[in-house]
């Protein structure tokens, strides 16, 4: 560590019990060209200051823990170099959700949303007894990069309807919503339908400014899933329309 | 303090606790499940496994053959009716996670596919490209969702078992986001906590895997059982530690020494297979300890290439070619590009062995139960008995379903004989919890939690390594208890409510460095070598099944060191015999003599003082 160059960090302090609001504080790190933003923070937290508070777990990009915004971006702390950031950086708690703590966020709505669009396999009814499903290859092509979202929320910190409405859905959860209805071992898409059509937080809330996707650490392109779910909404409501034209001719013909 | 009534607590939302938590909740509609995590549950370490889940499936395969495996990988030392019963239970958990939409990977005609693994004798490892581990847990988590009555308790941290008159009431746990306790009761308790090979300073790990639900159990008075039993993985990153699949070998990847020679030929795993042929049971398909091990011997031969972070050897993919490291180790080439800057389809990763796995834990019986009535253990936290000295891959991620279902199946049953619960005495027990906590916030003194843990690291790399010797483990044993006198001494002075993971991380250390303490005494007391428990010191270089065919158990003592007892093996159909890998294991099954098939007549009955 002797021969690390420092670099000087602006981290994000907020502690409700004694802060109006949230603060910036300076710390010099150590570094080297391998040393992640999440190195980081915990060399602060154990060498500095251990009362700094933010969430990590697995240090390899799969967990979901460390989202942060780092000069304004939304990033995954143990996914993003100090060697990136020549000039220093700020590390601030990501972006649309409530901060709770220091760089630790609310996620409460952000859970509750994926629950909503019931992400699990509805409507069949196969058993362990009879053998697993068939799903050739390309079946799993079609829905397998929405399964690779890892639930951190980068995609939330970084749209702008999120951050007008939170009670919008959101790029995540919509994904995953989609990430089901094209399962071909999935027969709910009737299920979630309502939800993704819904006026105030569904779909429709997308403005299709694609930022969900340029951020997203895993590249599971949250802006294509809501695009297809949008022409699914589509879809869904024009037959939603003829089958009440069609309900409306059916029951005067009836009078008649 | 507030008091939330449940039927069944289980405590850690990894794979092992979803499962639970999903069994328990189908086993009778009117049951509240409360589960219980420090983390949110996708973020528990069962997400970071990768290579796959072992289950027998082609025609090839047997139940036989995977039992073999396992009792032979695990060096005699598993409970032989747990692995019965976990090898025939494996397909049946891997279909259910099919069905609840597991995106396993797939051959052309739409079927299952699997892939070979270190140590087992047929491809039978069902794979979701190289995240399987991720694909299970986000499986399981999204199913939970469609059971109302399970109730999450997400960043809850459990400081203590409630055990009342010999059985099990709940637990006290933190809200972490509000900083206050609460008790949570139920009728069975499940702990679900993972490992504790945070306890080393490199690791595969995650950072939560800090070992509480061991230490909380042992300080009520539950046998930790094979605690000197940690596997070492032995394709890590330098430095971070983190875990490069073993299915980088099992789809054909090598380990090259710095004169680019494939070494585990010279370590009874020979002879050489052709490049991007994988034989199961040779070369780089042996089992990870001896893996492991074959590196400290080149390490200490010169042999290995030095590298900013430690001495490494390179793990060769390039001749696998473009398209199948893109389809079958994506996330393998991404990690080594983000965490070394090497791309493995232009050049070798460095790796080097680190701490992975512990094989012991908890123990319980074969229906996951523990000594205390209404505790259960499962999943990595737990011994029921399935991996003895060293755990083959892909049988972990297996466990946690297999044995998940059934631990959720026995803590209903439990949860339903009910029992007259003693109101006072509960309050009394979490009242000393609360006290005990709000003594630890306002600890004054001089010392670093972060300080402490790390030296407690590098102690277990010296003297609980790959290899082990007397006086290195007695050395990290003195180290152990100077550590837990100065924890006491670590400065908290930190009473703030909200997200204290000040306090929480000082409670994680002070947890590991008991549970490494039942490591080092556990190690130190068995002289011999077994699996994953190599010691170079003379007369313990050799397996003694005379005296140490048995389970190690260490019992808590109050302000002391560990007591170490032992315990019988069970034996069912597989009687001890040499351990071999390569041509000799051909030699071996021509002949019959090997894997079980043949034993010393004294090694027939039951083992052990215990």
């Amino acid at each position: 560590m002797a021969d690390m160059n420092k670099m000087s960090l602006r981290v994000m302090r907020y502690n409700p019990e004694r802060d109006d609001a949230p603060r910036m504080q300076g710390y010099d790190v150590p570094w080297d060209p391998s040393t992640s933003f999440l190195d980081a923070l915990s060399y602060i937290k154990d060498t500095l200051d251990p009362s700094l508070s933010f969430r990590s777990s697995c240090r390899m990009a799969i967990c979901g823990s460390c989202g942060v915004m780092i000069n304004g971006v939304p990033k995954l702390a143990c996914k993003t170099f100090l060697r990136d950031y020549p000039e220093g950086a700020a590390v601030e708690a990501m972006a649309n959700f409530p901060v709770e703590r220091d760089l630790v966020v609310d996620l409460t709505h952000f859970l509750e949303y994926i629950q909503t669009l019931k992400p699990y396999i509805l409507g069949n009814q196969r058993r362990p007894e009879e053998g697993p499903n068939s799903q050739t290859p390309e079946q799993l092509a079609a829905f397998r990069k929405f399964s690779m979202c890892i639930n951190c929320g980068l995609c939330y910190a970084a749209c702008p309807q999120f951050g007008l409405n939170s009670g919008f859905l959101g790029p995540a959860a919509l994904t995953l919503a989609q990430r089901y209805n094209l399962d071909s071992r999935d027969f709910g898409k009737a299920e979630r339908m309502p939800h993704i059509n819904k006026e105030k937080g569904g779909v429709w809330a997308c403005t299709f400014v694609g930022y969900c996707s340029e951020v997203c650490p895993k590249h599971v392109d949250p802006a294509s899933a809501l695009q297809q779910c949008k022409v699914e909404s589509a879809l869904d409501f024009a037959a939603a329309v003829l089958n009440c034209t069609k309900k409306k001719e059916a029951g005067h013909g009836k009078q008649t | 303090m507030q008091s939330i009534n449940a039927d069944i607590a289980i405590v850690g939302a990894g794979g092992a606790g979803l499962r639970t938590a999903i069994e328990a909740a189908q086993s009778n509609p009117d049951f509240t499940v409360a589960l219980i995590s420090k983390v949110y549950p996708m973020r528990s370490h069962t997400v970071a496994a990768e290579g796959g889940s072992a289950a027998v499936w082609q025609a090839s395969d047997s139940f036989d053959l995977h039992f073999n495996d396992t009792v032979a990988g695990g060096d005699w030392l598993c409970e032989q009716d747990v692995v019965e019963y976990f090898v025939q239970h494996c397909p049946r958990e891997m279909i259910q996670l099919e069905e609840w939409g597991c995106p396993w990977s797939r051959k052309s005609d739409g079927s299952i596919n699997v892939r070979n693994f270190g140590g087992m004798k047929v491809a039978r490892t069902w794979f979701a490209a190289d995240k399987s581990g991720f694909h299970m847990l986000h499986t399981l988590f999204q199913t939970c969702l469609k059971y109302p009555q399970i109730k999450r308790f997400d960043e809850y941290f459990v400081l203590d078992l409630l055990v009342e008159d010999g059985r099990a009431r709940g637990v006290v746990a933190l809200n972490m986001m509000e900083g206050e306790l609460v008790q949570i009761r139920a009728n069975a308790v499940v702990f679900a906590t993972g490992g504790a090979a945070r306890v080393y300073r490199y690791n595969t790990n995650a950072s939560i895997v800090s070992g509480e639900g061991m230490g909380i159990a042992f300080r009520k008075g539950v046998a930790l059982r094979d605690m000197e039993f940690v596997q070492y993985h032995p394709t890590g990153l330098p430095g971070s530690g983190i875990l490069i699949t073993e299915a980088s070998r099992g789809e054909g990847g090598v380990m090259l020494n710095k004169d680019g020679y494939r070494y585990l030929q010279d370590y009874g795993m020979g002879p050489e297979t052709p490049l991007g042929q994988p034989k199961p049971k040779h070369m780089e398909l042996g089992p990870r300890d001896k893996v492991s091990q074959a590196f400290w011997h080149e390490w200490r031969a010169g042999r290995t290439i030095p590298s900013p972070r430690g001495d490494v050897v390179h793990l060769d993919l390039r001749h696998l070619g473009k398209d199948r490291i893109l389809e079958r180790l994506p996330f393998i080439r991404e990690l080594s590009m983000s965490y070394m800057g090497v791309d493995p389809i232009e050049a070798p990763i460095p790796v080097r062995p680190t701490a992975h796995y512990t094989m012991g834990g908890i123990t319980t019986d074969a229906c996951c139960e523990t000594s205390i009535k209404g505790f259960f253990a499962v999943g990595e936290c737990s011994s029921v008995g399935l991996h003895g000295a060293n755990r083959l891959g892909s049988n972990s991620l297996a466990e946690i379903v297999v044995m998940g279902r059934l631990a959720g199946e026995k803590a209903a049953e439990r949860a339903k004989e009910g029992g007259k619960v003693n109101d006072t005495a509960l309050n009394a027990l979490s009242s000393d919890v609360e006290k005990w906590f709000t003594g630890l916030q306002n600890q004054t003194g001089t010392e670093s939690w972060a300080a402490i843990r790390d030296e407690m690291g590098l102690s277990m790399e010296e003297g609980c390594g790959i290899y082990r010797t007397e006086e290195l483990m007695q050395k990290t044993i003195d180290t152990l208890a100077e550590l837990k006198e100065r924890v006491k001494r670590v400065n908290v002075a930190d009473g703030s409510a909200v997200f204290n993971t000040n306090v929480l991380n000082l409670i994680e250390v002070m947890n590991g460095i008991e549970v490494a303490e039942t490591m080092a005494h556990s190690a130190i007391k068995r002289r011999e070598s077994r699996g994953a428990h190599q010691r170079l010191d003379e007369g313990c270089t050799e397996r003694d099944d005379e005296r140490f065919l048995k389970h190690s158990l260490a019992f808590y003592t109050p302000g002391g060191a560990p007591r170490i007892e032992y315990g019988a093996v069970k034996i069912t159909k597989s009687q001890p015999a040499k351990r071999v890998y390569g041509a000799e294991g051909e030699a071996a099954k021509a002949e019959g003599k090997a894997e079980g098939k043949a034993g010393k007549s004294t090694a027939k009955k039951e083992r052990g003082n215990g």
